[in-house]
């Protein structure tokens, strides 16, 4: 790890001058046709340490594809994405998913907690290729529990907890490895009106906190709490809220 | 893997085995009723090639048991003197009988014939001739050595010894059948039976014997008193030799050797049948078409738990996907899909066993058998079940390995 850790003290001053953790560089994505369809124009971007920012745009628009490429679940097909510095595209399987397991926490529309495991149980498992200590591992999921407001439900079974409880169990899940960066997809897609603004705002929280923040979101209303806005549509990744 | 150049920055996947294994377990106990039913294939595939190998064997030992405590401690020994030499009326010397009970592991021996009466001779339980004749009971000279090698139950008065024998006494055992032929009905009255012309004291009326059923139908007389009276044996005579368990194989060579240390080519020792020889002989038949009912069980059970697993795999797509976005690699994925189905198999395996031997003590309690169980049989077992399962586990948790993170957190 490069010191990357979600605490107030390394909160760069001036976040202009951070080191990047996004770097797009004219990367797209075109899936190989007939016909070719470009899911994901070629696009520059940088998201700095420390920076909240959500992305808009309809369903269809382009975010999911921009989101597996950011995620590292897919390689653009052109141009350059470079994470913490890295560059991504001469990665092997074998240390993308390394870097994936290491420096990004995803938050997920879905929750995708296993069903049958306790929350302490689910936000280890983040841990669990990582090579860390089994008591370690613990030990930070129970923090990362306490950080998210649930340190009174360690050992609940996720079908006991309520929508925004699973997520942040989710969100705390993301949080223990201690990544670089939380991608969030759609993260209050499944919750009602009140629970979506508790989220948000514990994701708000975590990023007053140094945390740098990427959500992805088709409702305006979430993506306005972003420090910074971009909109996507066909593709187009755009600076500023769409009209 | 250390060949491939390690990008600067970045701490490659790990997946400890412990983590592995509890990873396994837990995604097993998820559904613990699918498990068990997944296992059983297995279960009765190890089971029942449990129960048949332990079967078999316990049967095979079952006849061996029988075989040691009849024929097993037997030895016959036959004069084949008529072979080599013309000038040869009987093999076995005066001393036969000592000189065979000196042997390590022989309790009795000796010498026996049939007697060949001549005309007009017969036995009678009066002196006179044609009153209480009964036609064709035919007489035995047998040795002191060889009536205690036949196994006698004496049922009244005893059996002739060496005195009676080294010193020609005119006495006769007969068996209880044919003492009612006979007419004789106590010893009190001290019976006497006549053979041709000379009498003899009926001393023993016995009961049974182990070995050479037809003495009871036959008037046994002392080996040498018979030779005195009606000569050597006509027909030939044979050495009757009891030895301990375990023991014949060996007396067997020896007999020819301490009867006739000049010419053993005389004699001819006829052990019993090698039990080993009998016991592959049975196990070969029966248990070969029940090992192939076992392996047929041990496909489907294959089948049963690579059906499930794939069916898990399909299943659990969303948690592939987590687990491919909190960094495990593909072969984390096939790693933990195959322990699942091993740790299914080897689970299946191990309860398969103790059915198994739970079926072998059972059978042959109720056949008041010895179970018997090759110690190999139980160990194979187990692994037979972890092998079935991992083979099982290959294809779908390759599938596993190659579901990409994309499509199945889309879900």
């Amino acid at each position: 790890m490069t010191g990357t850790t979600a605490t107030a003290v390394d909160r760069p001053a001036d976040e202009a001058t951070a080191p990047p953790v996004i770097e797009m560089r004219g990367a797209g994505l075109t899936y190989p046709g007939p016909p070719a369809v470009a899911a994901l124009k070629p696009c520059e971007l940088t998201v700095r340490k420390g920076e909240f920012v959500t992305i808009v745009g309809p369903s269809g628009s382009g975010k999911s594809t921009f989101l597996n490429i950011a995620g590292l679940l897919d390689s653009p097909t052109e141009g350059q994405y470079l994470l913490d510095g890295i560059d991504t595209g001469s990665l092997s399987d074998a240390d993308r998913s390394a870097l994936r397991g290491r420096r990004i926490g995803f938050v997920f529309q879905a929750f995708h907690l296993l069903p049958h495991r306790t929350a302490v149980e689910n936000v280890t498992l983040s841990m669990v290729y990582g090579g860390a200590h089994r008591k370690d591992r613990i030990a930070a999921a129970r923090d990362a529990l306490v950080r998210v407001g649930l340190g009174h439900r360690l050992e609940a079974i996720p079908t006991t907890l309520s929508g925004g409880e699973r997520q942040r169990v989710a969100i705390a899940r993301a949080l223990a490895a201690r990544p670089s960066l939380l991608l969030c997809d759609e993260p209050t897609g499944n919750l009602d009106t009140a629970t979506a603004a508790t989220v948000m705002e514990l994701l708000e929280d975590l990023h007053r906190d140094g945390m740098t923040v990427l959500i992805i979101t088709h409702d305006p209303a979430v993506a306005r709490r972003g420090a910074r806005t971009l909109a996507i549509r066909d593709g187009v990744l755009t600076e500023g809220r769409a009209a | 893997m250390r060949i491939r150049r390690r990008t600067d920055g970045i701490e490659p996947s790990r997946f400890h085995w412990r983590d592995l294994v509890s990873e396994s377990t837990a995604g097993l106990l998820q559904r613990p009723a699918r498990a068990a039913l997944t296992a059983l294939g297995t279960v009765l595939g190890v089971g029942s090639f449990v129960a048949v190998l332990g079967l078999t064997a316990t049967a095979a030992s079952q006849i061996d048991a029988r075989f040691s405590d009849l024929s097993a401690t037997e030895v016959t020994v036959q004069d084949i003197s008529g072979e080599h030499t013309e000038f040869e009326d009987l093999a076995f010397p005066g001393d036969a009988d000592q000189r065979v009970e000196r042997l390590n592991g022989v309790a009795h021996g000796g010498v026996l014939w049939t007697v060949q009466l001549g005309e007009g001779q017969e036995v009678r339980s009066a002196p006179v001739a044609g009153a209480g004749a009964a036609s064709q009971i035919q007489v035995v000279a047998a040795s002191s050595g060889a009536l205690l090698a036949a196994g006698p139950s004496v049922r009244e008065g005893r059996v002739y010894d060496r005195w009676h024998d080294t010193t020609r006494q005119r006495v006769a055992v007969i068996g209880v059948g044919m003492a009612a032929r006979l007419g004789i009905t106590t010893l009190e009255t001290q019976p006497a039976l006549f053979i041709g012309d000379e009498a003899f004291s009926v001393i023993g009326i016995l009961d049974d014997t182990e070995r050479k059923a037809d003495l009871l139908l036959s008037v046994i007389v002392p080996r040498s008193t018979a030779q005195e009276i009606w000569g050597p044996p006509k027909d030939g005579a044979e050495m009757l030799v009891s030895t301990r368990v375990g023991a014949a194989q060996q007396v067997a060579g020896e007999v020819p050797v301490a009867v006739r240390p000049d010419h053993p080519e005389y004699l001819r020792a006829v052990p019993p049948p090698d039990p080993r020889t009998l016991r592959s002989g049975v196990s070969g038949d029966l248990g070969q078409l029940f090992l192939v009912l076992a392996a047929v069980c041990l496909f489907i059970g294959s089948v049963g738990i690579a059906n499930t697993t794939l069916v898990a795999v399909m299943e659990r797509t969303g948690e592939i996907g987590l687990r491919r976005a909190l960094g495990a690699r593909g072969r984390h994925v096939l790693a933990q899909f195959l322990t699942e189905s091993g740790v299914l198999g080897a689970l299946g395996g191990l309860i398969g066993t103790s059915l198994g031997v739970t079926v072998v003590v059972g059978v042959a309690m109720a056949r008041e058998w010895t179970p018997v169980i090759q110690p190999t049989t139980v160990v194979a077992a187990p692994v037979i079940g972890l092998v079935t399962g991992l083979l099982a586990g290959l294809y779908p948790a390759w599938r596993a390995s190659r579901i990409q993170p994309v499509e199945a957190l889309r879900r």
